[in-house]
């Protein structure tokens, strides 16, 4: 339970934390931290406009999407408490219930027959599949490093394991953990949350026809997403039998550093092309895949 | 008989009449031959109608020797078919089409004759934006994507018609003419010389002193006015603070594009610096009200000589310092270098002017080609680069801004030492009869062409305007071909063509 409301708590500050960073780094002024909750009151309440020719599906999709990842968090664990739901092998669960959102924002993104969402929807998804290796690797190498398959029991045990190579695998974890949360969260440098060009977008373009409410659904799920993602980098960083209350104070301390860097990332270098946004994400595979192979190899389980 | 009138930019009119009239097999005989020399170019071709015949102009630039060649034809209505000039000299292919619009005349063998702007007195009022004909490529993998006209951002209208195989740009059609507002009947119109003033300024928004400049140059030229020193001096300074804050604005908008913030922030606060010294010197930012024929109301004085070194010289400091690091970190360079490429051979094929064609290193620049007001006694350096993609069209920006910075101030030394002989500005002039002027400025764009004939009277019958847009446009058509459909705003924004300058 406190896994979950830690999530929802940190999920209100961190869009904050990323745009004073910005601000900070450009010698702006800015808004202030509470911006984007303000942003959102403000679109609560105001009214939807569907396009005539889209279908139920379009109507549904945001809300589909912010289901998808309230549910993905029930699985996060904090500290030595496991999740509300645990069960083995329950990162795969996460991995797909995240994908059936994105699944119903591709398709939603289709249903609104415009040629820029098609294209968007094309890109997010391509992108979305050859990200989708990298994260279950990086799954695999933890349970065999563990010997355990659900995230309440691998990050328990994590750094109780007898290996010596441990931060190897939390610093690997973290960094796929972090590239993984921008690339999902249509972030730098392989999407431009900023720009205002229809034909460079990815996430944004596939979400241009929805206003009010849906909108503000599908902010929410994004800033839920980066808390979800910035819990399971705290996870595997810092050691669950530590005191908790210090545990409480690093998880804030973790959130705000992963922002941060996002926001830090974001202010001083350009954006990929897009040809190059494959290879990128390819990359982090082929570190997953290199953290495997060492575990396998400690573990002895080669045969 | 000379086939041709020779003339020099900006010096004094010419009479009609002294214009050679050929047959238009003759016409395309000499077109032919001048355009197939590479350093001549298409200033101006346009149609008139004098009643009972269309008279054809055609006005080339000679880059090598400083020239301006100006034959005619003339064909009694209704105009016959004729054959066209564009499958062999390809830069004319926007200026047939808009003769076509406007008068109807068929020309035989155009591959692209479609509408260009739409005008209000268009010979085919059937044809309206609606029923545009695009061009179609067919098959199961090829789909389109229109942009606009109205876009996402503060840009002017302009459709974009992309024909893609997945991410890849097979074709891209641009369709104008949105922005059209009749301004070249304005000013034959409006008789009253500072309204005329004000309307060049707004002929396109971005480049008012360009505009006024070369509007004001038209007039004096027509006046048989020679413009004193100081005051041509004042000209210049005006044009390059223009071309150095439009830089600047332009290199902000670049990063803008792929996400650069620093590169985006620091560049918007040094483009206010430089358009607040126009307003410090004339009240307004983007120099309207500064150049105005005859004279000026706001002369140079000691302390906007003191602020335009203070501000060039901090501000162009801080530019130099910021431009270098865009252009020497990776990210950025791995989105500029070899995107949107034109090869010197299409540049000068289609007739691109400016930084377009001085970016595929073709040397135009009308202030040492054709200069005129003090850029005859100080030519600029040209500043040109190899590659001709939006790397090299962000990197002349810096360098041409670097040069400009380094003109000004000599500009400003020499004005200290020389007798002002400030005077203010004539609006109720009397122009030559029977006359024939061209003026051609160059713009931070490229070069801007007005041209003007007068009647009898002394009073404006014609007045045509060619931004640098009109060629340039396809450039940037086929810039995008063969190239990710992301990268489109990257290219049209390493372009920045005007959308009011070709719609008029």
């Amino acid at each position: 339970m406190t896994g979950l409301l830690l999530i929802i708590l940190s999920s209100v500050f961190f869009p904050g934390i990323i745009l004073r960073i910005k601000s900070i780094a450009s010698g702006r002024k800015g808004p202030g931290i509470m911006q984007p909750v303000k942003d959102i009151i403000v679109l609560f309440r105001k009214n939807n406009v569907f396009s005539d020719t889209s279908s139920l599906i379009f109507q549904i999709a945001p809300a589909v999407g912010l289901t998808a990842v309230l549910c993905s968090s029930l699985l996060i664990p904090f500290a030595d408490k496991p999740a509300l739901i645990n069960f083995d092998s329950d990162f795969v669960y996460f991995s797909y219930i995240l994908a059936l959102g994105k699944f119903f924002m591709i398709i939603a993104a289709l249903d609104t027959g415009s040629g820029f969402e098609g294209m968007g929807a094309n890109r997010e998804a391509l992108f979305s599949m050859i990200t989708e290796p990298a994260f279950f690797i990086l799954l695999g190498t933890f349970s065999m490093l563990t010997g355990y398959t659900s995230f309440s029991d691998i990050f328990t045990q994590f750094y109780m394991s007898d290996s010596d190579f441990v931060m190897i695998f939390s610093l690997i974890g973290v960094y796929i953990l972090i590239q993984i949360a921008m690339i999902e969260n249509s972030r730098f440098p392989v999407d431009d949350p900023k720009t205002h060009l229809e034909l460079t977008m990815i996430h944004e373009v596939m979400i241009l026809d929805n206003s009010g409410f849906d909108k503000t659904l599908i902010h929410i799920t994004t800033y839920l997403k980066f808390a979800v993602y910035g819990s399971l980098i705290y996870n595997i960083s810092v050691p669950a039998g530590w005191n908790i209350y210090l545990q409480l104070l690093l998880f804030a301390v973790v959130q705000a550093l992963f922002a941060s860097t996002v926001g830090i990332l974001e202010s001083f270098r350009a954006r990929n092309r897009m040809r190059k946004n494959p290879d990128f994400i390819l990359t982090l595979t082929a570190i997953s895949i290199v953290a495997f192979v060492v575990v396998i190899i400690i573990r002895g389980k080669m045969i | 008989m000379k086939k041709y009138l020779e003339t020099y930019n900006n010096t004094h009119s010419v009479r009609i009449n002294d214009i050679p009239v050929l047959t238009y097999d003759e016409f395309c005989l000499l077109a032919e031959e001048l355009f197939s020399e590479q350093h001549k170019h298409c200033l101006s071709y346009h149609a008139i109608d004098s009643g009972k015949e269309i008279c054809f102009f055609c006005i080339v630039a000679d880059d090598s020797n400083g020239k301006i060649y100006i034959f005619s034809h003339r064909s009694a209505k209704p105009v016959p078919e004729l054959i066209s000039l564009s499958p062999k000299i390809e830069q004319l292919q926007i200026f047939e089409r808009e003769i076509t619009e406007n008068f109807g005349i068929v020309f035989v063998g155009h591959p692209w004759n479609k509408p260009v702007r739409y005008s209000h007195n268009r010979h085919d009022t059937k044809q309206v934006m609606n029923n545009y004909p695009f061009f179609k490529i067919g098959g199961h993998e090829i789909h389109e994507v229109g942009v606009g006209p109205i876009h996402a951002g503060i840009i002017e209208p302009g459709h974009f018609r992309f024909i893609c195989n997945g991410e890849k740009v097979l074709h891209l059609e641009i369709h104008l003419g949105y922005q059209h507002r009749g301004i070249e009947n304005l000013f034959v119109n409006e008789n009253e010389g500072l309204k005329r003033c004000v309307l060049s300024e707004s002929i396109a928004g971005d480049t008012s002193v360009g505009n006024a400049l070369a509007h004001c140059q038209l007039i004096e030229s027509l006046s048989e006015f020679n413009a004193p020193e100081d005051l041509q001096i004042e000209r210049c300074i005006a044009l390059e603070l223009e071309r150095i804050a439009v830089h600047i604005g332009d290199t902000s908008a670049l990063c803008a594009d792929v996400g650069y913030q620093l590169g985006q922030v620091v560049c918007e606060a040094l483009r206010t610096t430089i358009i607040n010294t126009t307003q410090f010197w004339c009240g307004n930012r983007f120099g309207k009200g500064l150049v105005r024929p005859f004279g000026t109301n706001y002369p140079l004085k000691e302390n906007t000589i003191a602020e335009i070194r203070k501000i060039l010289s901090d501000s162009g400091e801080r530019y130099f310092t910021v431009a270098e690091r865009i252009y020497s970190l990776p990210s950025v360079l791995g989105r500029f270098d070899g995107i949107g490429a034109v090869t010197t051979d299409q540049a000068i094929r289609i007739g691109a002017v400016g930084m377009a064609a001085r970016t595929c290193n073709v040397k135009r620049d009308i202030r040492a080609t054709h200069p005129f007001q003090y850029y005859r006694k100080r030519r600029p350096e040209i500043v040109i680069q190899q590659t001709g993609d939006a790397l090299a069209r962000g990197v002349l920006r810096w360098f041409e801004a670097k040069e400009s910075i380094k003109y000004i101030f000599d500009l400003l030394d020499k004005w200290e030492k020389i007798k002002k002989s400030t005077k203010p500005p004539v609006y109720n002039y009397k122009l030559k009869p029977e006359s024939f002027a061209v003026s051609a400025v160059e713009g931070w764009r490229g070069e801007i062409c007005h041209v003007a004939f007068t009647d009898a009277n002394g009073e404006i019958v014609q007045y045509k305007i060619k931004d640098a847009s009109m060629h340039n446009w396809f450039a940037l058509a086929l810039s995008v071909r063969n190239q990710e459909i992301s990268d489109f705003p990257i290219c049209n924004k390493s372009f920045n063509l005007s959308y009011c300058g070709h719609d008029l």
